[in-house]
């Protein structure tokens, strides 16, 4: 058997691929149920609606069931929210390679957190702009390099 | 009334059909860009519904769940605000009701976020932070129409003078509630005030003041909006895909 939190760490999230749900920071805890032995997996969705949401939960069954896990049992939780700052250092480095630019820091609640300029994912450029607030998922808005002309996604900073 | 209850299922009614009216947009918004952003804001609106009607089933404890609440319920029993309700009418109706809409969830779940009922605290601490989006962007629309050609002032204008009668049923006051929605209207004032200072536009005065659909008396569009949402559901139960 592979170890619960290795095998449930390893699953990617079906709108980013390229980040895993650890990476993303929606994978809350790996735990065992002390009573039933059971593997109890706690996750948090990005936003409210994402309709991700049941696929993650089915994937995370199969990563387990493949794993010598099939009796796990998946909560989810909206408390403490959701925020990009918890996506890791290896997540931003793979949504910058991928094409996404990552979120600004949001920071602490009461902070006033610096505008950083979002940098176009292709060609480093600091010279971008807005193009849209809202984008292809709940957590991207659109934006464009004015620098190589290029349109790329960025992580909304939450 | 039963409280928690009531309450729960009047906010997540008001969630539930500004994101069936919102998702009407898909596909017919003036740009591409605006149509993507609609329909984002109808999935935070769905998502905020989901939760809170979830909630509502079990405080109710009558094993009805968030589908039963949505699909089986006839207009009488819903608890949302008139508001909602109301027909898309054209970009600036749709704008000056979001900007209404936000300013009004934003302090509430802000509210909400500190209240001793774990459960609806949570709720309240995400769905914030998708009100403050929602705001942010209803009130450029409101502003960039608003101070922008004679044209789109004169609708801009039109539009917060159609929907303002129905601010006052979003704060009447409910000192039982949870969170009273009366103590909630001085940051609403507040923050409708700057957008419409900004926007060039006239703060509508009106004494005329509908309301009853936190008693489940609603206009006529509801029973046509439910009619479209309800079809399938209705039509062949427990459907599943």
């Amino acid at each position: 058997m592979t170890d619960p939190r290795t095998a449930v760490a390893a699953v990617v999230d079906p709108e980013i691929r390229v980040l895993t749900i650890d990476e993303l920071g929606i994978l809350r805890a790996v735990d065992e149920d002390p009573a039933s032995g059971r593997v109890v997996v706690t996750i948090t969705p990005t936003y409210t609606g994402c309709p991700a949401m049941d696929v993650i939960r089915a994937d995370i069954r199969r990563a387990l069931a493949a794993a010598g896990h099939p009796e796990a049992e998946i909560r989810t939780v909206h408390h403490p929210a959701w925020s990009t700052d918890w996506i890791s250092e290896s997540g931003r480095a793979k949504l910058a390679a991928a094409g996404i630019a990552p979120p600004s820091p949001v920071g602490a609640p009461g902070v006033v957190a610096l505008t950083l300029a979002v940098r176009c994912p292709r060609c480093g450029s600091p010279e971008t702009e807005q193009l849209s607030r809202f984008g292809s998922t709940a957590c991207k808005a659109l934006w464009r390099c004015r620098s190589c002309s290029e349109p790329f996604d960025h992580l909304k900073a939450l | 009334m039963n409280g928690p209850f009531e309450f729960a299922l009047r906010l997540g009614d008001d969630a539930l059909i500004a994101a069936q009216r919102l998702a009407e947009w898909t596909t017919r918004a003036p740009e591409m860009e605006e149509d993507v952003a609609l329909a984002n804001i109808a999935l935070d609106q769905l998502g905020a519904a989901r939760l809170l009607l979830t909630y509502a089933g079990e405080l109710e404890g009558a094993g009805r769940d968030e589908d039963a609440l949505a699909y089986l319920r006839g207009d009488r029993e819903f608890r949302n605000c008139l508001l909602v309700e109301l027909p898309n009418g054209d970009f600036a109706v749709t704008m000056a009701k979001l900007l209404v809409l936000s300013a009004y969830q934003l302090p509430l779940y802000t509210a909400l976020a500190g209240c001793a009922d774990e459960r609806l605290a949570a709720i309240g601490a995400k769905a914030r932070k998708e009100s403050a989006y929602h705001l942010d962007h209803s009130s450029l629309w409101v502003k960039r129409l608003g101070d922008g050609t004679e044209e789109s002032h004169r609708r801009m204008q039109a539009a917060v003078d159609q929907v303002w009668p129905y601010v006052a049923e979003l704060f009447a006051p409910d000192p039982a509630a949870p969170i009273d929605p009366a103590t909630l209207r001085p940051e609403f004032d507040a923050t409708v005030a700057d957008v419409l200072a900004e926007a060039t536009l006239t703060p509508p005065e009106t004494s005329w003041a509908p309301a009853g659909g936190r008693d489940g008396v609603h206009t006529e569009h509801l029973s046509y909006l439910l009619a479209e949402m309800q079809v399938l559901h209705r039509a062949h139960p427990g459907a599943a895909w």
